[in-house]
């Protein structure tokens, strides 16, 4: 099986679609002739021309917007949001819009558009290009929301994305772009939204988590097997909706669950795995729920003491799978 | 002001290419929108219903408007006070009635949302929200679409004075000038943001703000139904021949309260409302149609007696129609709902 970059897949998935149905396109800001700032669309305006490789003006709720209007005529939209952090001009058409047209017309229209943004930090990006802002749309029903974490799960979900029938956000991790490869099959293949992956089994330890966080998670496993620690990894991939029975399943396998990301801790997903656990096994638990997740400050800044306090990193995650394992 | 003083031998409707019956047909369906409207108002005063937002004093511009579109191919996104519109383009009465009342066989939202929130896919009304505004991008959204496709449809989209000053409005507006998309934009500026008046809202002229966007901006009498005919038909023109979108900024008056929550009588005098009730396009219209021999006191009687009775009928249907049953709450999230999450 070929070996594939994270940002190589997402470019891959978006070109494989577009070439199967020419309804599907990519809009947003430098995603044309630049072929992105991340360089996530390059070649796409070349392949499928102007209009399917669209530059819009500077203009977030409007890429939003315009592609909601599209979708609901029956394109299939991928509008990019050039940094997550700046999709908050977007908020209103995403959560009262996009979220709320099937259910708000009873079923008659429906908005299949697919919403893409770069998270996370580690890139020296500061306040504003570096957030992970999962849980201020989490909690939204309506929407579905995935994070994938290995190249192979970016490809299957940007597809499974494009091809729902509801709007899907679609978090991918811009320090993953580079950092992360793995293997990628050649023939077409979706991952199905809403189902969470063991990246490793193990009985002393369960570590959910999604996004780039799971390096560090795999890394410390590994570190820690050879120390006697067996580690149960679970992949969330889909944070909305949570996958549920997978992530009880997990915790049950060992009884002592980490939950990490890099989202701050308050009101993140994480906060709702861990509810979903002590309401269904509580009593089944070894050891208290543990969450290791980005501090409660507003966002990470671009010093670099500052950014490597913020920021997880397999020293941290494996101290706390060590305290976990130890309890 | 008649509206056959032309200096043209030919009366201005079919300088236009509007027949006869087409003058009457509008006519009927502004006469139904504003009775609609009454008895909407009079329903919530009896306790009826709970909520109305009116449209009278609008629905000269919102009928004229839908006449000159395609109904039978364009999209439409109207806001809230559009009813004139909607019954223009195919919705019903008992459509109407029955989001009015709520009820499950509501077509707009299935006894969901608010009245005035309309939406049907057969009638390409496209489902709106209340944070106003939103629709234009949608709206934009729908003309890339037909650009893209190589259709010939438009789409077209309305909303208040006060609601332009949005940043949906702007961003939209900017995105279709950008990429010449076939969107026609129709400012109803009735003069008022529930209590804040226009000269509060906005410094200049709406359709003024068309040249920063690069696209064709117009001010037209939304009193005067043929006037609001001409320059959305000629909006309609300039879009499918790919020459991009158009702002209209139809001037009329909300002579009715923001809706039956409002007392507008806090914020504005009795006597400026009368003042523009005189100027109501309604009246006019009719005016129009009776100097042409169209209409006569005999057809007006016999129309309100029809409309009032497919009032009564569409009205009594909807208020025994079922609501929805409580667990339907839970459907509809998403494509693939299933019951079996119910808890």
């Amino acid at each position: 099986m070929p070996t594939m970059s994270y940002i190589d897949a997402i470019r891959t998935a978006m070109a494989e679609e577009m070439e199967r149905d020419d309804n599907v396109f990519v809009l947003g800001e430098d995603v044309g002739v630049k072929g992105g700032v991340f360089t996530t669309t390059k070649g796409l305006y070349e392949q499928f021309g102007e209009m399917r490789a669209l530059d819009t003006p500077l203009s977030e709720s409007a890429i939003a917007g315009v592609a909601i209007g599209a979708a609901m005529y029956g394109m299939r939209p991928i509008a990019e949001m050039q940094y997550s952090d700046f999709m908050f001009p977007a908020t209103n058409q995403i959560i009262s819009e996009a979220a709320k047209i099937r259910y708000r017309s009873n079923n008659d229209w429906n908005c299949p558009v697919v919403i893409r943004a770069p998270i996370g930090g580690g890139v020296f990006g500061g306040l504003y290009h570096s957030q992970c802002p999962e849980s201020v749309f989490f909690g939204t029903p309506g929407l579905k929301i995935v994070a994938p974490y290995r190249p192979y799960d970016a490809k299957g979900l940007l597809k499974a994305a494009i091809r729902d029938e509801d709007p899907v956000l679609y978090f991918e991790n811009k320090k993953s772009y580079r950092l992360i490869s793995g293997e990628v099959p050649e023939e077409d293949y979706v991952v199905e939204i809403g189902k969470a992956n063991v990246l490793r089994e193990g009985d002393d330890i369960t570590v959910i988590g999604y996004s780039l966080p799971l390096r560090f998670v795999e890394q410390a496993a590994e570190e820690l097997a050879e120390e006697g620690i067996s580690t149960h990894i679970l992949d969330l991939r889909t944070i909305q909706p949570l996958d549920k029975e997978a992530i009880l399943e997990a915790v049950r396998r060992t009884g002592k669950v980490l939950i990490v990301h890099e989202d701050n801790k308050t009101g993140g997903v994480g906060a709702e795995v861990a509810a979903i656990i002590a309401e269904e096994l509580l009593f089944e638990l070894d050891a208290p729920i543990m969450r290791l997740c980005g501090p409660d400050v507003p966002a990470m800044p671009i010093n670099p003491p500052g950014e490597k306090f913020f920021l997880l990193n397999t020293e941290k995650v494996k101290a706390a799978m060590k305290q976990l394992a130890d309890f | 002001m008649s509206l056959l003083s032309s200096t043209s031998q030919q009366a201005k409707h079919q300088q236009l290419g509007l027949s006869n019956e087409t003058l009457v047909a509008m006519y009927t369906h502004m006469l139904t929108a504003r009775m609609f409207d009454e008895r909407m108002m009079l329903m919530q005063r009896a306790g009826k219903i709970n909520f109305h937002v009116s449209g009278i004093g609008q629905e000269v511009a919102q009928v004229a408007a839908a006449y000159a579109l395609d109904r039978d191919n364009d999209y439409f996104l109207p806001y809230y006070r559009d009813y004139g519109f909607v019954l223009s383009v195919g919705m019903t009465l008992r459509d109407l009635f029955l989001s009015a009342f709520a009820k499950a066989e509501d077509p707009n939202s299935g006894g969901r949302q608010m009245p005035g929130h309309f939406g049907s896919k057969r009638l390409r009304i496209v489902t709106g929200s209340s944070p106003v505004t939103t629709q234009v991008p949608h709206a934009v959204g729908l003309a890339l679409a037909a650009k893209m496709k190589n259709k010939s449809f438009v789409s077209f989209v309305t909303f208040g004075e006060g609601s332009s000053n949005q940043g949906d409005f702007h961003e939209g507006s900017n995105f279709a000038a950008v990429h010449k998309l076939p969107v026609i934009l129709m400012c109803e500026n009735n003069q008022y943001a529930i209590s804040v008046p226009v000269h509060k809202q906005v410094a200049g002229k709406i359709s003024d703000r068309a040249l920063g966007y690069g696209m064709h901006g117009e001010r037209v009498d939304g009193n005067d139904a043929l006037e609001v005919y001409r320059v959305v038909k000629e909006a309609r023109e300039r879009a499918v021949k790919g020459e991009g979108p158009t702002l209209i900024e139809a001037m009329m008056y909300r002579i009715s309260p923001h809706s039956t929550s409002d007392n507008d009588l806090a914020y504005r005098t009795k006597e400026e409302v009368e003042h523009h009730r005189a100027l109501d396009g309604l009246p006019r219209f009719r005016m129009y149609i009776e100097e042409l021999g169209l209409w006569n006191d005999e057809l007006e009687r016999t129309l309100r007696e029809e409309i009032k009775k497919q009032l009564d009928e569409a009205s009594s249907y909807a208020d025994k129609a079922p609501f929805p049953t409580p667990e339907s709450v839970l459907d509809h999230v998403y494509a693939d709902t299933r019951k079996e999450e119910k808890h």
